[in-house]
């Protein structure tokens, strides 16, 4: 049995059949990520001149020895192991840290992971879970097999009649995804930018009054659902957190409300597979769950420290499990652009391309073996599927930590 | 999908009866069904009907590639989400402990599995809809997202 690291939900029983070449139970998305293990593999290279791996971290230590304020951006797509690995190397040549979800689902994992607000892992989901809340996300598109292994297709050890009689399902969301076709009676609509009045007037719905926004007939229905629901799990993408911005405090109070009425819990949506995990780790060893500067030796937090500063100010980056220039706000990526940048990477993308310094790594789940925190925030372990001759993340970050 | 009352319009609707049946719509029926031929109409073969013949032609087309329960899958549409595989009742029957909980089928006497990426169909005489004594289930059809999933 293998682990696929296409997505968060890190399934594990994949079985592979003839060697690589057949994989059983692997979704569209799995089997893709699968199949770029032999596609546009990257080769090791300085200033775009093809070099040797020892040559290339050679380079790598360098630039990053002799930057002031060196940045560290990525690990969505990195084993813990490597993450801790880099979370060391920060600390010894005194760089910023940086992840993923700084620009993305920020706020409301740090909600998650201090306990503000409630969660649970998607065990529960599948075992006791009678309404699902998809909020701002597609999991149909983006975890594909989040329906049908968790969250509403699958009997649980309290529904066994599942998603026939004892689940419901419901999808908002600004258009009718794939996801929301299977919602049918619970699909909400809502104009782009309107959630948090969605959320006041579900609370007015909740507390029996008439809701100012939306079908009002439809929101009662809405309100009259979660308060007959016995075990809630509300799934936000990031969707939601886009639209509520600085008005997080709200889901915050609609949590807590609900709560108080039934159980109620939380399970942000993120993307890469190991997303979460460096959160936590960056948590349980600075307080804090990114942007986070070691400039002057200890960790230091705050709006200086946010990525679009450090895009910015840094002298150096190395980009690791992430594709920044892609993903990234476009003034945020052209200013890193036009860094000196350090790309560890399995596969070629517009980072690598942009790179000073590139160095090939393992592919993690098939060449390389390691663990990884699940969407929901339970360890996963797998081992490599295939033997490769590729260096791991964290072999190539000690040795950069060595070398400088 | 195509519609019995579809072929109906574009058949003679003479109630001629040579081809057994009583009338056209039966026959329509019994053409969807795939339990009849277009050239089991004799008066269709009648050269002023060859457009119609033509137009049915290709209506029925894509009925060619359905399974003996009218199945047909897409293989371009579907996600691999295995919400079928899930749903499925003859699957949830077969592996209780891995297809009813959400897992994906180690055995091979499932009807639908997740192999690739996308959905392949096995074992069809398992089906609920097979033989005379079937049963309309859609478990499958209702929980796919995409619509990769149809019966005829």
């Amino acid at each position: 049995m293998a682990v696929c690291t296409g997505c968060s939900l890190l399934c594990e029983d994949i079985e592979l059949v003839g060697g690589t070449s057949h994989a059983k139970n692997l979704c569209r998305k799995g089997w893709a990520h699968f199949q770029s293990l032999y596609t546009e593999r990257t080769k090791p290279t300085i200033e775009d001149q093809d070099a040797t791996l020892d040559g290339a971290i050679a380079k790598a230590s360098e630039i990053l020895a002799n930057a002031k304020k060196p940045l560290l951006y990525g690990w969505s797509n990195s084993t813990l192991e490597a993450q801790a690995a880099g979370i060391e190397l920060a600390k010894k040549i005194g760089a910023a840290l940086e992840g993923t979800t700084s620009l993305g689902q920020c706020t409301l994992m740090e909600q998650v992971l201090t306990g503000k607000i409630p969660s649970c892992t998607l065990d529960d989901v599948r075992n006791y879970a009678d309404t699902s809340v998809f909020w701002g996300a597609d999991p149909s598109n983006s975890h594909p097999r989040h329906l049908s292994r968790f969250s509403y297709y699958p009997r649980g050890e309290k529904h066994q009649k599942s998603y026939e009689e004892e689940r419901s399902c419901v999808a908002i969301d600004v258009r009718k995804s794939s996801t929301a076709t299977l919602c049918s009676n619970y699909f909400y609509r809502l104009p782009p930018g309107t959630d948090d009045q969605f959320i006041e007037s579900i609370m007015a719905a909740l507390d029996g009054k008439i809701p100012k926004f939306g079908d009002k007939k439809r929101m009662i229905e809405l309100g009259t659902l979660l308060r007959k629901t016995e075990y809630g799990a509300l799934f936000p993408g990031r969707g939601l957190v886009y639209s509520l911005q600085e008005k997080m405090d709200l889901l915050q109070k609609l949590i807590a409300k609900l709560s108080e009425i039934t159980a109620f819990k939380v399970v942000p949506m993120v993307e890469h597979y190991n997303t979460r995990g460096f959160n936590q780790l960056l948590l349980d060893e600075t307080g804090f769950i990114n942007s986070v500067s070691f400039h002057d030796g200890a960790a230091v937090h705050g709006p200086m420290q946010s990525m679009i500063e450090a895009a910015r100010s840094c002298d150096a980056a190395l980009v690791i499990g992430s594709d920044p220039l892609s993903s990234l706000p476009f003034g945020i990526a052209r200013a890193l652009a036009k860094k000196p940048l350090i790309a560890i990477d399995p596969r070629r993308s517009l980072t690598t391309d942009a790179a000073k310094v590139v160095i090939p790594s393992a592919m993690c789940g098939f060449e390389a073996g390691g663990t990884a925190l699940r969407m929901d925030g339970v360890k996963i372990a797998f081992d490599s599927v295939i033997k490769g001759d590729m260096q791991s993340d964290e072999q190539i970050l000690a040795r950069i930590k060595e070398a400088i | 999908m195509v519609g019995a009352m579809e072929i109906y319009q574009l058949l003679p609707k003479d109630a001629c009866k040579e081809c057994g049946y009583a009338s056209c719509m039966a026959l329509a029926v019994a053409l969807l069904n795939r339990e009849k031929k277009l050239e089991d109409c004799p008066a269709l073969l009648n050269p002023k009907y060859a457009e119609k013949f033509k137009k049915l032609k290709e209506l029925l087309a894509p009925l060619e590639n359905a399974s003996e329960t009218g199945l047909i899958i897409h293989p371009e549409k579907c996600f691999g989400c295995g919400n079928c595989v899930v749903a499925c009742p003859v699957n949830v029957a077969a592996e209780p402990t891995r297809c009813a909980v959400g897992l994906g089928p180690q055995g091979e006497k499932v009807i639908l599995a997740v192999e690739d990426g996308v959905v392949k169909c096995m074992n069809l005489k398992e089906c609920r809809r097979f033989g005379p004594n079937k049963v309309l289930c859609n478990a499958c059809t209702v929980t796919c997202p995409s619509k990769a999933i149809e019966f005829v």
